[in-house]
């Protein structure tokens, strides 16, 4: 049996850690509400961007455009978003194992890292990793994906890059967020058709002119497309790594509780026990004496 | 008044940075400068870095609006812009700064310089200069 002293001082380091995944937990909500309230906010600017792009492919038809196409010989890049800290339960390896689960050949295939902790992760999976953002999952800007969007777009039309494939986790809700692993590039022209047939009003697209024409135009707006959602995925990303640290750090929280109830139950059991053996001692000392 | 106005949205990947029932707007695309009015025929064009001009019903604002789409539907216009700022957002020091980088750069024509990005870099700083002139 622990020692009073044992169990007094591991009560101490519970709670002193109980306090830190409280903080921590505090934090987290505040960021996560922010995070939320932005990506709120840009998600009507992806509906639109998305609703045109598919106007825009349903009117030029399936026609030959190097955006379309996958490039021969090319590996394939993943953007892999994660997070810069730990401590957020399964975020990021779940985003490692993704990438991990896909039906392809590690030699294949360039990571494109944006967060510390994924970039390990597949370094350490063998993995070969081109580059390294993880600066911008802080605080994601608009240029910051204007950026990598640029890099990628060049690596794909000049070849070395075939396929362009993002993982992140998509944000549904506060305690609900999804590995998701999307194509970029080369457009997927079927499903774009088929969610087209939904989203699409007939008549506002019959009528509808293209100034420069649709294929110039196509050339401007696809590296458009690609950045946006390159951002969603990006603002949506940080929500989701705040809301995984949330979670996780309100079930330490309540593990820490559960744990020190129970020390707290040892302690006192061997508190009893220490005084019973100290009576015990003291009249056996006392019968001693007067025998 | 009310019947000659049509519904503007401007919407930036931050935030909704525009909307409202608008007389007219003016602003500049790839292809030159373009005017809105109620009942244009429907046209998608995409935007050249330069200056806005919303008019409303008894007054006009003005703003930035750089690189993005503009989707025009009978009596709803939408634009997509990737950078939208109100002139009371702009730095003119630093757009002042850019447009001076961005001559020299072109100036030079050095072979490891990216002409037509320094070209663009120069219209955006330009673009911002003008609009936040009063």
């Amino acid at each position: 049996m622990p020692s009073m002293r044992d169990i007094k001082r591991r009560k101490n380091s519970i709670q002193s850690t109980q306090q830190i995944t409280k903080a921590m937990k505090l934090v987290s909500t505040v960021k996560l509400q922010r995070a939320k309230s932005r990506a709120e906010r840009s998600h009507t600017y992806f509906e639109y961007m998305y609703q045109t792009v598919v106007n825009i492919l349903e009117r030029s038809g399936y026609m030959e455009h190097p955006y379309m196409k996958a490039g021969e010989g090319g590996k394939k890049a993943v953007i892999a978003i994660t997070s810069n800290r730990g401590l957020a339960g399964g975020y990021n390896s779940n985003i490692a194992k993704l990438v991990d689960s896909q039906e392809w050949d590690k030699k294949d295939v360039v990571v494109y890292a944006i967060g510390k902790k994924g970039r390990d992760m597949l370094k350490r999976r063998g993995y070969e990793v081109l580059s390294d953002e993880s600066e911008m999952i802080n605080e994601p800007l608009f240029s910051d994906a204007q950026e990598l969007c640029d890099k990628l777009l060049n690596d794909f039309s000049e070849g070395r890059i075939s396929e362009i494939y993002l993982a992140y986790t998509h944000f549904r809700n506060t305690v609900s967020h999804v590995p998701t692993m999307l194509k970029l590039l080369p457009v997927n022209m079927q499903e774009a058709a088929e969610k087209s047939e939904i989203d699409a009003t007939p008549e506002s697209k019959a009528l509808m002119n293209y100034e420069p024409e649709e294929v110039e135009a196509l050339n401007m707006i696809i590296p458009k497309y690609v950045t946006s959602l390159i951002y969603g995925a990006l603002v949506e990303a940080v929500a989701s790594e705040n809301g995984a640290r949330m979670q996780a750090m309100d079930s330490a929280t309540s593990n820490a509780e559960e744990m020190i109830g129970s020390l707290e139950l040892q302690y006192n059991r061997a508190r009893q026990g220490h005084i019973t053996q100290e009576l015990t001692e003291i009249i056996g000392g006392a019968e001693a004496l007067s025998s | 008044m009310a019947d000659n106005t049509f519904k503007l949205r401007i919407i930036s990947p931050e935030r909704m940075f525009y909307e409202g029932e608008v007389v007219m707007l003016e602003c500049r695309t790839t292809e030159g400068e373009i005017g809105i009015l109620k009942n244009h025929v429907p046209l998608t064009a995409v935007l050249a870095p330069g200056v806005a001009k919303i008019r409303e019903a008894d007054s006009e604002v003005k703003a930035a609006l750089i690189s993005g789409f503009i989707e025009i539907l009978q009596d709803e216009v939408t634009v997509l812009a990737e950078i939208a700022e109100w002139p009371d957002e702009i730095d003119v020091k630093r757009a002042e700064e850019a447009r001076i980088r961005a001559e020299r750069r072109l100036a030079e024509k050095a072979a490891h310089t990216n002409l037509a990005r320094a070209s663009l870099a120069l219209q955006r700083s330009i673009a911002r200069i003008e609009a936040a002139k009063k």
